[in-house]
C-alpha cells in the first residue's frame, strides 16, 4: 500500500466502518467481531506508515482548498505517527473489552455505542495526521461531537448535566479561544501549515506570541489545562470502555498532542525557547499537575480519582512542551505513549471491578486482590508506571521530562514533577495495596474475575507497560524526529 | 435564442405562471404545474450565473429601449448569485410543499397559495435583476404585497395581526425606499442605476443626497430586518405556514440585503457611505446589538419557530457586521453569509414543518423524546443546528471564519471576541431542542407517528447536504462572494 493510501485508508477504515456496524446491530456476535476486524485492519494500515515515516519521509495527501492557500491536508511525521499507533493499537485491545464489558455490564444501545466509537476513533486518527492547523482544527471538532453521544449513552439527567459540561466547555474553549488564535495566526503568518521551526518566526512581536500561545493552550480544553478540566471528571458518566480509550488515550491526547504540535510547528520550539513565551504555559502546567493530585486523593470514587489523575497527567505533556527544548519535546510526546498504556490499564481495571464485584467506591475495595489477582496485579503495574517507576514505561518520560526542566534551569518544574511522584503514590498506591493486604471481603468466595473478554486486555495493556520500559527504542527514534 | 433573453425569461416564467395556477382545473394539477415552473426558473438561474461567470456582466434592455431611458436588466456577479440562491430556495420548498399546505391551508385557498408563491418569487427575483432604481421598488412592492398575503394563510388566527402589522411596517419601509430614489431621481432625473452612480458624483455633497441616503438606509434596514427594526419578523416567522416561513426566512431579507448592497456599494459608493457618512458607526453597533439581544431571546422561546426566528434576526446581524467592516474580508464574509444562512435556516424552517405535521406543534414542550418518535426529522434539526452555532465541516464555520479574520484585519479584537462569544448562544439555544429531543422521555400517551414523506425529507436533505457539502467546497460560494465583494468595492456600477 502506498502511503498516501495508506492515510486515507486508516482515516476512511473506522469511519465507513461505523455505518457497517450499525447495520448488523441486529447480530451481536457478528457486529462485535466486524468492530474488532476494523479496528485490527486500522492498526495494520497505520504500521504500515511507520517504516517510511521514520526513513525520514513525510508522505502527504492534499484534498480540497478550504480557504485561500489554506486546505485540508493530511501529513505524516513522527508525532502523529507515535500517536496514530498508540491510539490505533489500543481501540483493538478497547474493542475487545468492551464487548466483555457492555455485555457483562448489560448496557443498552451497544449498537449506537460502537458506531459513535468508531466515529470517533477515525477523528482521532485524522487529527494525528493533520497536516495543518484547520486539518486538525475539524478532527478536533468532530471528535468532541462524536463523544457526546458516548458521555450521554445513560440519558439520564446526570448523563445530561454531564454532557452539557462536557460540551460547554470543550465547544466553547476550541470556538472562544482556539479559533480565534487560529485565525489571528493566518492573518499573521498568511498559513496554517504544520512546518518544523514554526511559521511565526520574526513576523509577530514578543507579547503577541505570549497571548498566543495561552489562547492556543487554553482553546485546546481536551489537554485539561486548569481551569478548563471540569468537562473530564463529568465524562466518567459514560461507560467505562470510553472512559478508558476516549478519556485516558484518544480525546485527552488529542487535545495534548495538538498543543505539542502548536509548539513544535506553529511556533518553533527556539522562537518559545528565545522570547520566553512558555513561561506563563509552564505555571499553569505545574498548577494543573499538583492541583490535579491534590484533588485525586479526595475522591473514594475510583473513575473519579483516575480523571484527576488523568488531569495532572496530561500537563506533564503540556509541561514538556512548554519547556521548549528537544528533551521536553521528547519527554512530552513519549508521555503520550507511557501514560496512554498505563491509564487505559487502570480504567479497564476499574471496569473490571465494576462488572465482576459492582465495586466503585475505594474505601469498598479492601481485599479485592484476592478475588481478582489478575486484575489488581495488573492496576498494581500501571500505577508503578504512571508514579515513573523503574522498570515500567513510565520512568523513561518522567526521566526526560526531569532532563528538560534542568536543561531550562526551571526548578519549579523539576520541583513539580518530583513532587507530583510523590502524590502519586499517595493516591494510586493505597488502592492496590490495600487490595491485596486486607483479607478478602465477607462473604466473597473465591476467586471472581470479570469475564475474559475483559481481563486479557487490561492483562495486555499492563505488558504492554513493562515492555516499554525494556524496549522504548523504536518510540525513542520516532520522537527523537520530531520537529526535523 | 433563449440565451439571449435570458433575463427576462427569469421573471416572466413565474410571473404568467401565477395566474395560471387559479385557472387550473382541476386543482391537483396545479402543484405539479407550479413544481415544472419552479425547477424551470432554476434551471435559468443556473444557465445565467454560468454565462455570467464565462462572459462577464449581461445587460438586457427591456423592449429594446436603451439605457437610461428605457428599463434595463442587469445581471452581474452578485446578482446571479442571488438569484440563484432565490431560485434555489424557491424550488426546494415547492417541492416540499404539497403534504405541508394540505394540513396547513384549507382546500379551496390552495390555488391561490401557489399564485401569491410565484407572484413572491416573481417580485424577488424581480428586485435582484433589474437595473433599475424605480423598478426596484415595484418589484419590492410585487413580493411585499404576496407575503402579507401568503403569512395571512396561516392557521393560527394571530397569523392575521402578523401579517397586519408586517403590512404597515413593510409599507413604511418601502415609502421610505420610494422618497430616497425620488430625491435622487430629483437631483440626477435618471432612475437607472448605473447612470444614478455616475451622476451622483457631481451631486452627493448636497443635502438632498444625504437624506436620500438617510431614507434609503433605513427603509432598506427595515425591510431586512436590522435590530431594532426587526419587530414584524418573529410574529410573521411564527404564524405564516410552515413552507412560507422556510420560502421568506431564507430569502426575503436576503434579497433585502443585496439590495443593500447594490445602493450602498454601486449606487452612492463606498467613499460617500462609509468616508463621508459613516455608515459603519450606525451598522457596527446595530448588527451586534442584534446578534446579542436576538440570540439571548432566542434561548428563552418555547415555539421553535419563533426560537428560529429570532435566530435570523441575529444571524442578519452577523451578515450586517461583515457589511459594516467595509473591506473586502468583511463583504464576502457578508454575502458567504448570506446565501449559507439562507441554506441552514430553509433546512431548519423545512424540518419544522416536518416536525409539525406529524407531532402537530412546534413547541418545545411537545417535543420530548422526538429523538426516538421522528428519529430522522430530528437528526436533520441537529445538523443543521450545527451549522448554525458554525461547527466546522458545516457552511457556517466558513461564514464564522471569514467574519473573524475580516474583524481581526480590521484591528478590530474585541469585535472577533464578541463574535464567538454569541456564537456559543447558537450552542445554547440549538442544545435546548437537543435535550428536549434526545434526553427527555417521549410521553406515555403519545400515539405512535411515522416519519414525514419522502417529498418532503428529500428537499430538506438536499439543502443540508448543501450547507454540509459547500462547507467543504467553498469555491462556488466563498470564491464567488470573494469576487463579487472586491467588485463591489472597485466601485464600477
Amino acid at each position: 500500500m502506498s502511503p498516501t493510501t495508506a492515510i486515507i485508508a486508516a482515516c476512511l477504515l473506522p469511519l465507513c466502518g461505523a455505518p457497517l456496524i450499525a447495520l448488523l446491530g441486529r447480530r451481536e456476535n457478528l457486529r462485535d467481531a466486524v468492530t474488532v476486524l476494523i479496528a485490527v485492519a486500522t492498526f495494520a494500515t497505520v504500521c504500515t506508515l511507520v517504516p517510511a515515516v521514520t526513513a525520514g519521509a513525510r508522505p502527504s495527501v492534499h484534498l480540497i482548498e478550504i480557504f485561500p492557500n489554506l486546505a485540508l491536508v493530511f501529513q505524516v511525521e513522527p508525532l502523529g505517527m507515535l500517536f496514530a499507533l498508540v491510539a490505533s493499537g489500543l481501540w483493538i485491545a478497547t474493542s475487545i473489552y468492551a464487548f466483555g464489558y457492555m455485555r457483562g455490564h448489560h448496557e443498552e444501545n451497544q449498537t449506537r455505542f460502537f458506531f459513535f466509537f468508531a466515529v470517533a476513533i477515525s477523528a482521532a486518527l485524522g487529527a494525528a495526521f493533520s497536516g495543518n492547523m484547520l486539518t486538525l482544527f475539524f478532527c478536533y471538532e468532530v471528535l468532541t461531537l462524536s463523544t457526546y453521544p458516548l458521555v450521554t449513552h445513560h440519558r439520564s439527567e446526570e448523563a445530561k448535566a454531564a454532557g452539557r459540561i462536557y460540551m460547554g466547555i470543550l465547544l466553547s474553549t476550541s470556538i472562544g479561544f482556539l479559533l480565534l488564535a487560529m485565525i489571528a495566526t493566518y492573518h499573521i503568518a498568511g498559513t496554517l501549515a504544520f512546518v518544523p521551526g514554526g511559521i511565526l518566526t520574526g513576523r509577530a512581536s514578543e507579547w503577541i506570541i505570549g497571548v498566543l500561545l495561552l489562547l492556543y493552550a487554553f482553546g485546546t480544553g481536551k489537554a485539561a489545562l486548569m481551569p478548563f478540566h471540569r468537562w473530564l471528571p463529568s465524562a466518567m458518566v459514560a461507560p467505562t470502555p470510553v472512559s478508558a480509550l476516549l478519556h485516558a488515550v484518544a480525546v485527552v491526547k488529542t487535545g495534548v498532542f495538538t498543543i505539542v504540535k502548536i509548539v513544535v510547528y506553529i511556533f518553533g520550539i527556539d522562537l518559545l525557547a528565545e522570547t520566553g513565551a512558555g513561561t506563563y504555559l509552564t505555571y499553569v502546567a505545574c498548577i494543573t499537575i499538583l492541583g490535579g493530585s491534590l484533588i485525586a486523593m479526595t475522591k473514594d470514587n475510583l473513575k473519579a480519582r483516575l480523571a484527576y489523575s488523568t488531569i495532572s497527567q496530561l500537563s506533564y505533556i503540556v509541561l514538556g512542551a512548554a519547556l521548549a527544548n528537544n528533551w521536553g519535546i521528547i519527554g512530552a510526546s513519549m508521555h503520550i505513549a507511557m501514560h496512554a498504556f498505563g491509564k487505559i490499564t487502570l480504567f479497564f481495571c476499574a471496569g473490571a471491578i465494576m462488572v465482576a464485584l459492582h465495586k466503585t467506591e475505594i474505601s469498598d475495595m479492601k481485599g479485592i486482590g484476592r478475588q481478582m489477582p489478575f486484575t489488581m496485579g495488573a492496576f498494581l503495574i500501571a500505577s508503578l508506571s504512571i508514579i515513573g517507576l523503574p522498570p515500567l514505561g513510565g520512568a523513561w518520560s518522567k526521566w526526560y521530562l526531569v532532563l528538560a526542566g534542568l536543561e531550562a534551569e526551571h526548578y519549579i518544574a523539576v520541583g513539580t514533577l518530583l513532587l507530583s511522584s510523590l502524590l502519586n503514590i499517595a493516591y494510586l498506591m493505597p488502592v492496590a495495596v490495600n487490595a491485596f493486604f486486607y483479607p478478602a471481603p465477607e462473604g466473597s468466595h473465591g476467586r471472581q474475575e470479570a469475564p475474559l473478554a475483559c481481563v486479557l486486555p487490561l492483562l495486555f495493556t499492563a505488558l504492554g507497560s513493562l515492555i516499554l520500559f525494556f524496549y522504548p527504542g523504536p518510540l525513542l527514534d520516532l520522537c527523537r524526529q520530531i520537529g526535523r | 435564442m433563449i440565451a439571449a433573453h435570458l433575463p427576462i425569461l427569469q421573471i416572466i416564467l413565474p410571473l404568467l405562471a401565477a395566474p395560471i395556477c387559479v385557472l387550473i382545473r382541476p386543482q391537483k394539477f396545479v402543484w405539479p404545474f407550479v413544481l415544472i415552473v419552479s425547477w424551470a426558473t432554476l434551471g435559468l438561474a443556473a444557465m445565467m450565473l454560468n454565462q455570467v461567470l464565462l462572459s462577464g456582466p449581461i445587460s438586457y434592455a427591456l423592449g429594446g429601449w436603451e439605457a437610461p431611458w428605457g428599463i434595463e436588466y442587469r445581471v452581474d456577479l452578485l446578482n446571479a448569485f442571488v438569484i440563484l440562491l432565490v431560485a434555489l430556495i424557491g424550488a426546494v420548498v415547492l417541492t416540499y410543499a404539497p403534504e405541508s399546505v394540505k394540513r396547513e391551508i384549507d382546500g379551496d385557498r390552495q390555488p391561490y397559495f401557489y399564485a401569491a408563491f410565484l407572484l413572491c418569487l416573481t417580485g424577488l427575483l424581480g428586485i435582484c435583476i433589474t437595473g433599475d432604481a424605480f423598478n426596484v421598488f415595484v418589484f419590492l412592492e410585487i413580493s411585499s404585497l404576496s407575503t402579507y398575503g401568503l403569512i395571512s394563510l396561516g392557521r393560527d388566527r394571530r397569523a392575521l395581526t402578523a401579517a397586519y402589522n408586517y403590512l404597515i411596517l413593510g409599507t413604511i419601509g418601502a415609502t421610505f425606499i420610494l422618497i430616497g430614489i425620488g430625491l435622487m431621481y430629483m437631483m440626477t432625473g435618471t432612475l437607472n442605476m448605473a447612470d444614478l452612480a455616475s451622476r451622483l458624483q457631481g451631486v452627493n455633497h448636497t443635502r438632498t443626497i444625504q437624506v436620500a441616503f438617510a431614507f434609503l438606509s433605513v427603509g432598506l434596514t427595515l425591510k431586512l430586518a436590522l435590530f431594532p427594526l426587526h419587530i414584524w419578523l418573529p410574529n410573521a416567522y411564527t404564524y405564516a405556514p410552515s413552507v412560507v416561513t422556510a420560502f421568506i426566512a431564507a430569502t426575503a431579507t436576503k434579497v433585502s440585503v443585496y439590495v443593500f448592497l447594490r445602493f450602498v456599494f454601486t449606487i452612492f459608493g463606498a467613499d460617500f457611505a462609509f468616508g463621508t457618512m459613516h455608515i459603519d458607526y450606525l451598522l457596527l453597533p446595530l448588527a451586534l446589538a442584534g446578534i446579542f439581544v436576538a440570540s439571548a431571546v432566542a434561548i428563552y422561546q418555547s415555539n421553535l419557530k419563533r426560537l428560529l426566528a429570532y435566530s435570523s434576526v441575529a444571524q442578519i446581524g452577523y451578515i450586517m457586521l461583515g457589511i459594516s467592516f467595509g473591506t473586502i474580508t468583511g463583504l464576502t464574509a457578508g454575502i458567504v453569509h448570506l446565501f449559507n444562512h439562507a441554506l441552514m435556516k430553509g433546512a431548519l424552517f423545512l424540518a419544522v414543518g416536518s416536525i409539525f405535521l406529524r407531532i402537530n406543534s412546534v413547541q418545545l414542550d411537545d417535543l420530548s423524546g422526538l429523538g426516538k418518535r421522528l428519529p430522522v426529522t430530528s437528526f436533520a434539526f441537529v445538523l443543521a443546528g450545527l451549522g448554525l452555532i458554525g461547527v466546522p465541516l458545516t457552511v457556517g464555520f466558513i461564514s464564522k471564519w471569514y467574519l473573524l479574520l475580516a474583524a481581526i484585519e480590521a484591528g478590530w479584537w474585541p469585535v472577533a471576541v464578541l463574535v464567538l462569544i454569541s456564537s456559543l448562544m447558537a450552542l445554547v439555544y440549538i442544545w435546548r431542542f437537543v435535550e428536549t429531543a434526545y434526553f427527555r422521555p417521549v410521553p406515555d400517551d403519545a400515539p405512535p407517528v411515522s416519519e414525514a414523506p419522502l417529498l418532503m425529507q428529500i428537499p430538506m436533505w438536499l439543502l443540508i447536504a448543501l450547507a454540509i457539502g459547500l462547507g467543504v467546497q467553498t469555491s462556488l460560494t466563498a470564491g464567488i462572494a470573494q469576487r463579487a465583494a472586491l467588485w463591489l468595492l472597485a466601485g464600477a456600477p
